[in-house]
């Protein structure tokens, strides 16, 4: 079963249509656009609220795909700095766990669209985790 | 002044959630936009879930309720006529959501400064003193968001009336 799992099988997760996309130990999670993500259509720019939440999943699927966890990890509280409109086009984001005790863990989110090096947001947060236990 | 700022905002709610698919694809209602605040409702639905376990909403959509409700509050404390930016965002999550309720924003406009303004707000599912989560944000008048108001004002032609009225004053 994929350490996603937990994230594949959120209604809302799905609902926006995020895909994972990994390659050994990097994982960049994906949000496809579609005319419902639009927050301003006169910009045009993505809403947000969708960038920020967006953003929240990579968190957590980050943490999902390093530590075996017994439930999905929930934000305890997150912090998004809006760098640039995001285009109605598609969304990347990579999450980087910065520290990661026993039941807290710290993680950092960069989204962008065409240059990595130009993100559109960022984010980071702490969120409570609960690891599996063998027992 | 204040009134007509009122009658300005009356104007424009119809547009300031339903005017952004991202809000409408959400389920979001406007309850109420004031000179500076704005309230709204994000419906409990089974679409929004984000654990099929617990069946509590989504933070995400909690998020995004408060980033809009954040906005409107910044627009309206503005003075209705300047499209705003987000700089930033901050977030804290008290408590889960009860499954089964409705989640409702109420932000604030505490100050502004320029082109700057700065927003509290709490959200919560039926009782305001005891919040689900707090949001504290600031916004800027920015060019792109300009321009986009520029384009606004020339498609809503009739209704952007009250906005050269105020502009007069």
């Amino acid at each position: 079963m994929s350490p996603l799992e937990p994230l594949l099988s959120s209604p809302y997760v799905r609902m926006m249509g995020v895909r994972f996309d990994g390659h050994g130990d990097e994982l960049t999670a994906i949000l496809p656009y579609t005319e419902a993500l639009v927050g301003n259509p006169l910009i045009p720019a993505l809403h947000g609220g969708a960038i920020g939440a967006f953003m929240e999943i990579a968190a957590s699927a980050a943490l999902l795909a390093g530590t075996r966890l017994a439930a999905l990890p929930k934000p305890i509280d997150v912090s998004v700095d809006y760098l640039r409109p995001a285009r109605p086009q598609d969304v990347y984001a990579r999450g980087i766990i910065t520290r990661q005790g026993a039941r807290v863990a710290n993680v950092r989110v960069e989204a962008w669209q065409d240059r990595r090096a130009a993100p559109v947001a960022a984010l980071h947060g702490h969120f409570l985790i609960k690891p599996e236990t063998d027992a | 002044m204040a009134d007509e700022l009122q009658t300005l905002l009356d104007t424009l709610a119809p547009l300031l959630v339903d005017g952004s698919p991202h809000a409408v694809a959400l389920g979001f209602r406007l309850e109420r936009i004031e000179p500076g605040i704005a309230e709204m409702r994000a419906p409990y639905r089974d679409d929004l879930i984000g654990d099929p376990d617990t069946r509590v909403l989504h933070g995400g959509v909690v998020t995004a309720l408060l980033d809009h409700a954040c906005g409107l509050a910044a627009f309206a404390g503005l003075g209705g006529k300047d499209a705003t930016a987000t700089l930033d965002l901050r977030l804290d999550y008290m408590r889960p959501a009860e499954p089964g309720r409705d989640v409702v924003a109420i932000a604030r406009c505490i100050r502004t400064s320029g082109l700057f303004a700065f927003v509290s707000a709490i959200a919560h599912d039926g009782d305001e003193t005891d919040p689900v989560a707090t949001a504290a944000a600031a916004f800027m008048v920015s060019r792109v968001s300009q321009e986009a108001a520029e384009k606004a004002r020339r498609a809503f032609g009739k209704s952007a009336t009250p906005i050269s009225k105020v502009e007069e004053e």
